[in-house]
């Protein structure tokens, strides 16, 4: 049996090392493929976590509030603020928009620190009508200050707009705030608010301290390459269905199949040496392209690639999905009658399972029928799986959950396969 | 105990492809003896690769027993299998591996072991006239060297018993000489050959014994030469006429 397993194996090697254009597809495009993809991502996720956003501030006021504002804004560390020549109008900040020279701006309009004193004079008075002194200084407000317009790219992806905001409306709130504080301040006790008065009440006291929930403990910044790496690991050990399919359809028509059949060997022997050679092809693939990320990379001015601590996890996560994707192209190279069928097939379904799996849209946003359809696909488990070692500092034991859904549509990926040839009387 | 003696033993065996009457059996009977030189012929349709592959366990009958060297086909694959080689009509091989290659692994799937593999392989290299191209790949090959490797890889294992479905097919005439020879020498040493083909004159120079089939029975068998004399006809294309008519067979 093991003899006979290993003239098997040494033929579906030299088969498979003969196969020049398997190989391109197995291994080279993949490799561009990831490079590709983790290079445009990567600036997505620059602009999110290093770079700052380019903001362009056109203020069209001449009171003390509207630099107050623009500091505010600057000091939140989110935005590089860009401020226009005096009297630049809406049409300039749109022209420079349009001009890409920034992705959003904003228009302070010419009586912002006017209609904002008046505001916070009125706030104020109301503070003291309702302390029982009514006085000299008890003013009512005008009306609402005129809005601030925030222009932005259309392109801009809506979370940035909307944190944009939040973070301009906490800019604003605090210079109106430090208003109306002054004025309170100023009509009780007829001078000024002290500086550190100030500073202390208007700092929050309470403070946010951030906690990843890394199983690890470490605090992980998401980059371009700890998503993408993993990500089109498993989409090109899947598409391996290219090189396999096409192989287990060639050997079906040429009558190969039949002649074993004639033999005194059962067929599994066939089946198995199949699945150990591509399964090596798929561990050199990951290798491979796990390789990039850790060393070329950073070459390239890429993130580089952090493995796992469990390295072990690892392996066995990829030896996983390794053997699933080889068991999926097999079961698709038996159902196709001709080459064209299982290349076709094969690649046109490893892009929707990847799509539903999570490989291309996060999972998590996925709602409705689509939620329960997501489990089908075997590449949401792997994606799962390598995430949780990734990104989440897990360890084997944390990734087992995503280990059994995966182990069981393998097993029912063979099965299917088994009965199939038995059907075709292949075997 | 006649099953002892016969290469091929089949009995009372009944097939029946669903939807397809012209190529089901009922109660056929067969028996081909050790040695023999044996050409099952007729026309498009006749059931003849159905009974063939009947014969090699690719098909399970539905009822009926059929014994090769007097071992039951069902039920014993794997020692029936070794006893017989199989030469199908299309080029049942890998067209990546050199013929080389393809001779080492089909003889591991026939259980040779290594020694053994690599002297047959050589063995017959050399008798296909094919060592000048041993390493090469068979994709590059004419139609006459794959037919050569076709059958190499069939005999390999030096089988008693030899089903061959037309291994000349789309062959020149020297390559055709060739291969009926080594099958002549082959069943010289007492290889039963089971041959098929519609290239009668090459099967009258090959086959001693024939059997005509149409329409799933066998319409006629015994020694060409008695069949001949018995229907009085010159040659064996002359006797497929004159048992299974001139009406076109071809099937959709």
């Amino acid at each position: 049996m093991m003899f006979k397993l290993w003239y098997t194996i040494i033929k579906d090697v030299r088969i498979l090392l003969r196969d020049k254009v398997g190989i391109l597809m197995a291994i080279i495009m993949p490799v561009i493929l990831v490079v590709v993809v983790t290079s445009i991502q990567n600036s997505t996720f620059e602009l999110m976590n290093k770079n700052k956003l380019v903001l362009l501030v056109a203020n069209q006021d001449t009171g003390k509030l509207s630099p107050q504002l623009i500091q505010s804004i600057d000091k939140i560390g989110m935005f590089r603020v860009k401020e226009l020549a005096k009297g630049s109008d809406a049409n300039a900040l749109k022209t420079k928009l349009q001009a890409k020279e920034a992705e959003l701006a904003v228009l302070i309009p010419k009586d912002f620190t006017a209609r904002v004193s008046e505001r916070a004079q009125a706030s104020a008075n109301k503070a003291l009508k309702s302390f029982g002194m009514e006085g000299d200084s008890l003013k009512a407000a005008k009306g609402s200050t005129d809005p601030i317009n925030m222009y932005y790219n259309p392109v801009l992806q809506e979370q940035i707009r909307l944190s944009v905001d939040g973070a301009l409306r906490s800019a604003l709130q605090l210079v109106e705030s430090r208003e109306t504080l002054r004025d309170l301040y100023l009509a009780i006790n007829d001078k000024p608010l002290p500086d550190t008065l100030e500073r202390e009440m208007l700092s929050s006291k309470t403070q946010i301290k951030q906690v990843s929930t890394s199983r690890s403990g470490d605090r992980l910044i998401p980059n371009a390459s700890q998503h993408n790496v993993p990500a089109w690991t498993i989409f090109a050990m899947f598409f391996i269905v290219m090189s396999l399919g096409g192989s287990v359809v060639r050997e079906k028509v040429s009558g190969s199949f039949i002649r074993l059949k004639t033999m005194p060997t059962n067929f599994i022997v066939g089946l198995i040496s199949k699945q150990i050679v591509y399964l090596g092809v798929t561990m050199f693939q990951a290798l491979v392209i796990f390789s990039l990320g850790v060393w070329l990379f950073p070459v390239m001015g890429l993130p580089a690639l952090n493995i796992p601590s469990d390295i072990l996890g690892l392996i066995l996560v990829t030896i996983l999905t390794g053997w699933c994707a080889v068991s999926y192209a097999i079961c698709v190279g038996v159902f196709s009658k001709t080459q064209e069928q299982a290349n076709g097939f094969g690649a046109v379904s490893i892009v929707i399972l990847a799509a539903i799996g999570g490989l291309m849209v996060p999972s998590y946003v996925v709602s409705g029928p689509m939620k329960l359809l997501v489990n089908f696909s075997p590449l949401h488990w792997c994606i799962e799986a390598y995430y949780n070692l990734f990104l989440e500092g897990g360890r084997f034991a944390d990734v087992i959950s995503n280990i059994i859904p995966l182990i069981g549509i393998t097993l029912l990926l063979q099965a299917v396969t088994v009965i199939a040839l038995k059907r075709k009387n292949l075997i | 105990m006649e099953s002892v003696v016969s290469a091929v033993h089949i009995s009372n065996l009944t097939f029946r492809y669903p939807g397809n009457d012209a190529a089901s059996f009922t109660d056929m009977n067969l028996q081909v003896n050790k040695g023999d030189r044996f050409g099952l012929f007729g026309p498009n349709g006749a059931g003849k690769t159905t009974l063939m592959n009947i014969m090699t366990g690719l098909i399970k009958a539905d009822g009926g027993t059929v014994a090769l060297n007097g071992v039951k086909v069902d039920g014993h694959k794997f020692r029936v299998n070794h006893m017989f080689g199989f030469v199908p009509q299309d080029f049942s091989l890998y067209q990546e591996l050199s013929p080389k290659e393809n001779l080492e692994f089909f003889g591991a799937w026939y259980g040779l072991d290594r020694q053994t593999i690599k002297q047959r392989t050589d063995e017959l290299l050399t008798v296909m006239d094919l060592q000048d191209v041993r390493n090469k790949q068979v994709q590059l090959f004419s139609g006459g060297m794959k037919r050569r490797v076709n059958l190499a890889i069939g005999v390999i294992h030096n089988p008693s018993i030899i089903f061959l479905d037309e291994p000349t097919v789309g062959v020149d005439v020297q390559t055709r000489h060739a291969i009926v020879n080594y099958l002549l020498e082959l069943n010289s040493k007492g290889t039963t050959l089971i041959y098929t083909s519609h290239q009668l004159s090459e099967a009258q120079d090959l086959c001693n014994q024939v059997a005509m089939m149409d329409q799933g029975k066998i319409v006629a068998h015994d020694s060409l030469d008695n069949l001949l004399h018995a229907h009085e006809q010159e040659d064996l294309e002359a006797l497929f006429l004159n048992l299974t008519g001139k009406k076109f067979r071809d099937d959709v």
